[in-house]
């Protein structure tokens, strides 16, 4: 059929069964939300702010496992965003953005909100186009929704000028995709897997470490079931929680910079580290000369620049981790679960001395006693979203994850102002479960606007201030590698955070109490609207343990043993 | 120290716009160096050729030719090993040069007198890379006013 561009852009959409779309109007896509106006085949929440539109379609995506769909106009709008696209580039989050740009005619002349948009992109994107002819458009849709969701998913970004989008053209999105020049390998090599299984077989000490992609390959069931057959002990990055239930006895926790002791000392001593869909980011592992010293290492990755990339690995496999994992349950060879029962003890000693633990021991609430009281009264029932900071690691680290998809933080980048957008999007995808957004009293300013989106489309995110007075995090490295100057991140001035969700049409309430937390938690999940929680906590707790910057994994920062 | 190899890179990619600057950015943002870099289409396909002259660690280089892959406009890499590499450069000399010297030269160097002036003569020639090299060196001494070369193109043996 015979439409214009923006006519395109929504059958596209439609077509792909896109039922959320973010973002934000502007001059340059105006058409395309002329067009948004007249349809009823998905529907559009307006963000307040366009790097918020990028976050909720982030967390959306993270909870529903789909193509994240955001649309912004060019200039502003589209540098706005760029933060977003960052984000989900670094974190793996499969996204369809669509930018508005200046007509042809006017690209390159420094035309009103014009700004080389994809020439901005680029390095944070899977993949970009500029559309300069209307006929392309259905090609080019069709190819960013493919190839944002297949091999290592990613964001990309589409940029339309504005006369394309009121271009008529030939529509017919049933044409097959030709894409020559992209072909993910998603089958591992199944004689390098058999040889990896016979290194497992051999090994005394073999370890799981779990990585964000086996949540992004759907394949927590399949990783579940290895763990189990294997009886081989598991240790998940950030990225991962949720992969192993906390539960799971084979779980030992998260590794890394905010690690247990427990974790980074399994990975110290381990003979062999089976990698499923993990990167060894520097924050897992440390000082790369130390890190697993005495280990061969299996790596089964979807993305072969991941491979070899930082560790080098004796077995490496290029494959979606689910096939993998599936052809692994299948040739399991003569691997004895109770072979690995002195190795499971001794991880299980090293939790022992050190577990992942803090006290109680000031009149404050502390921190971790707030996360982990929201895993006793919400537990299963609530999808958890952060900001950046002391609160993530807390988050990660004390929550009782029971399933993927449940934990929507940003890893890679670490963007703080993450955390409330994207629970928005958390709350859109996945209705029925509470959306609870750790944040810290820096962290929630750098995107409170979007108090009004989830006001107007009622989206009742509960926004769990852990206030200390600081920039957390930073505060606490300042407290430790620069002689407690603390630099500019005494943030003792601060709004009253109950008026200011007030302000908006939301509820507020300023906790000092656990009897109050118990309380206000407890009343924002019946009242159903947007909430801050305002929760007085004690100042100077750090995150611990922790591994300096450059330090190895065995030599860790501890909480101080204290006398009962 | 790992120890950094020059290396030659070809790389097939789709004939569209802004290709090339995927692959320079690529080689900016992830701190790669660039020393030639030549390109220009396939006849009778849709798709352009660049040659990359590059250095690096065996790792780096691995890691390149990865990362070039993982393009979406990439279809092929090839990291040589065993290589025929030419590349040409020209150069102009004042009038007033002993030509009959300049001349022999070029012809050593597989190469000839292009163009005559009235102030100037243009020479080029195209030889590999390292004799370019020796050729540049061997001219200096006749006052070349412009140098111009253009990166090495290489093919597999």
């Amino acid at each position: 059929m015979q439409i214009n561009g923006a006519q395109m852009v929504i059958e596209a959409l439609i077509a792909e069964g896109v039922n959320t779309v973010f973002g934000y109007p502007g001059g340059a896509i105006m058409n395309v939300y002329d067009e948004i106006y007249k349809q009823d085949g998905f529907k559009h929440i307006l963000t307040r702010h366009e790097q918020a539109a990028i976050h909720a379609a982030e967390g959306y995506s993270k909870v529903s496992g789909k193509v994240g769909v955001a649309m912004i106009t060019s200039g502003p709008g589209f540098t706005n965003a760029v933060t977003g696209l960052a984000d989900a580039y670094m974190d793996s989050i499969p996204l369809v953005v669509i930018s508005g740009q200046v007509p042809m005619s006017l690209i390159g002349t420094d035309g009103f909100q014009e700004i080389d948009a994809i020439g901005i992109s680029r390095p944070c994107t899977k993949h970009n186009y500029l559309v300069t002819d209307a006929k392309d458009l259905p090609r080019v849709l069709k190819e960013a929704f493919h190839i944002a969701a297949t091999g290592r998913p990613g964001p990309v970004h589409v940029d339309i000028p504005k006369d394309v989008t009121a271009q008529i053209a030939e529509f017919d999105y049933s044409v097959e995709l030709e894409l020559e020049t992209y072909k993910p390998n998603v089958k591992g090599n199944l004689r390098q897997i058999k040889k990896a299984m016979e290194a497992i077989s051999k090994a005394k000490r073999p370890l799981f470490y779990l990585g964000g992609g086996i949540i992004n390959a759907n394949a927590a069931d399949e990783v579940r079931e290895l763990v189990h057959k294997t009886g081989i002990p598991a240790v998940e990055t950030f990225m991962a929680r949720g992969v192993l239930s906390h539960d799971d006895k084979y779980l030992i926790s998260m590794l890394g910079m905010h690690g247990s002791y427990a974790a980074n000392m399994a990975m110290s001593e381990t003979d062999l580290v089976i990698g499923l869909g993990a990167r060894f980011d520097d924050r897992v592992t440390g000082k790369l000369s130390e890190f697993a010293k005495n280990a061969d290492v299996i790596h089964v990755d979807i993305d072969p620049a991941s491979i070899s990339k930082l560790v080098n690995a004796d077995y490496p496999i290029v494959g979606d981790v689910k096939n993998v994992v599936n052809d692994m349950l299948d040739n399991l060879g003569n691997i004895k679960s109770e072979s690995y029962i002195p190795w499971n003890d001794t991880v299980n000693q090293f939790d022992e001395l050190h577990p992942l633990a803090y006290h109680e021991d000031t009149d404050r609430i502390k921190p971790q006693w707030v996360i982990e009281r929201v895993g006793q009264l919400l537990g299963d029932d609530a999808n958890i979203s952060t900001d950046v900071g002391q609160h993530q690691m807390w988050a990660a680290q004390f929550y009782p994850f029971s399933r993927p998809r449940q934990w929507i933080s940003s890893g890679g980048l670490g963007t703080m102002g993450f955390g409330f957008p994207a629970a928005i999007g958390v709350k859109a995808a996945a209705p029925d479960k509470v959306s609870i957004n750790f944040t810290g009293d820096g962290s929630i300013l750098m995107n409170c606007q979007e108090l009004m989106t989830a006001v107007e489309k009622k989206l009742p995110v509960i926004n769990i201030i852990l206030n200390n007075n600081y920039l957390g995090m930073v505060r606490q490295w300042q407290t430790l590698f620069y002689d407690k100057r603390h630099s500019e991140t005494d943030l003792s001035v601060q709004p009253d955070f109950v008026k200011l969700s007030e302000a908006f049409g939301g509820i507020g309430y300023r906790v000092t109490t656990k009897e109050e937390f118990d309380a206000a938690l407890k009343d924002a999940v019946e009242k159903n609207v947007v909430a801050f929680i305002d929760v007085v906590v004690e100042r100077l707790e750090n995150v611990m343990p922790m591994v300096p910057s450059g330090g190895s994994l065995f030599n860790m920062m501890l909480l101080e043993k204290k006398e009962k | 120290m790992e120890v950094n190899e020059r290396r030659v890179i070809s790389v097939i990619v789709v004939n569209e716009s802004s290709v090339l600057s995927r692959i320079t950015n690529l080689f900016s943002g992830r701190g790669y160096n660039i020393t030639s870099l030549t390109v220009a289409p396939i006849p009778d396909s849709k798709y352009s050729r660049l040659t990359i002259v590059t250095s690096g660690s065996v790792k780096v280089i691995e890691q390149i030719t990865k990362q070039l892959h993982k393009l979406i406009p990439v279809l092929k890499v090839y990291e040589h090993a065993d290589l025929v590499e030419k590349e040409m450069a020209m150069v102009k000399f004042p009038v007033s040069e002993n030509i009959a010297d300049i001349s022999t030269l070029c012809e050593a160097y597989n190469g000839k007198i292009v163009n005559v002036s009235d102030n100037v003569i243009i020479t080029m020639v195209a030889d590999e890379p390292k004799r370019i090299e020796n050729y540049l060196q061997l001219i200096s001494r006749y006052n070349p006013k412009e140098i111009v070369r253009s990166g090495a193109v290489a093919l597999e043996r």
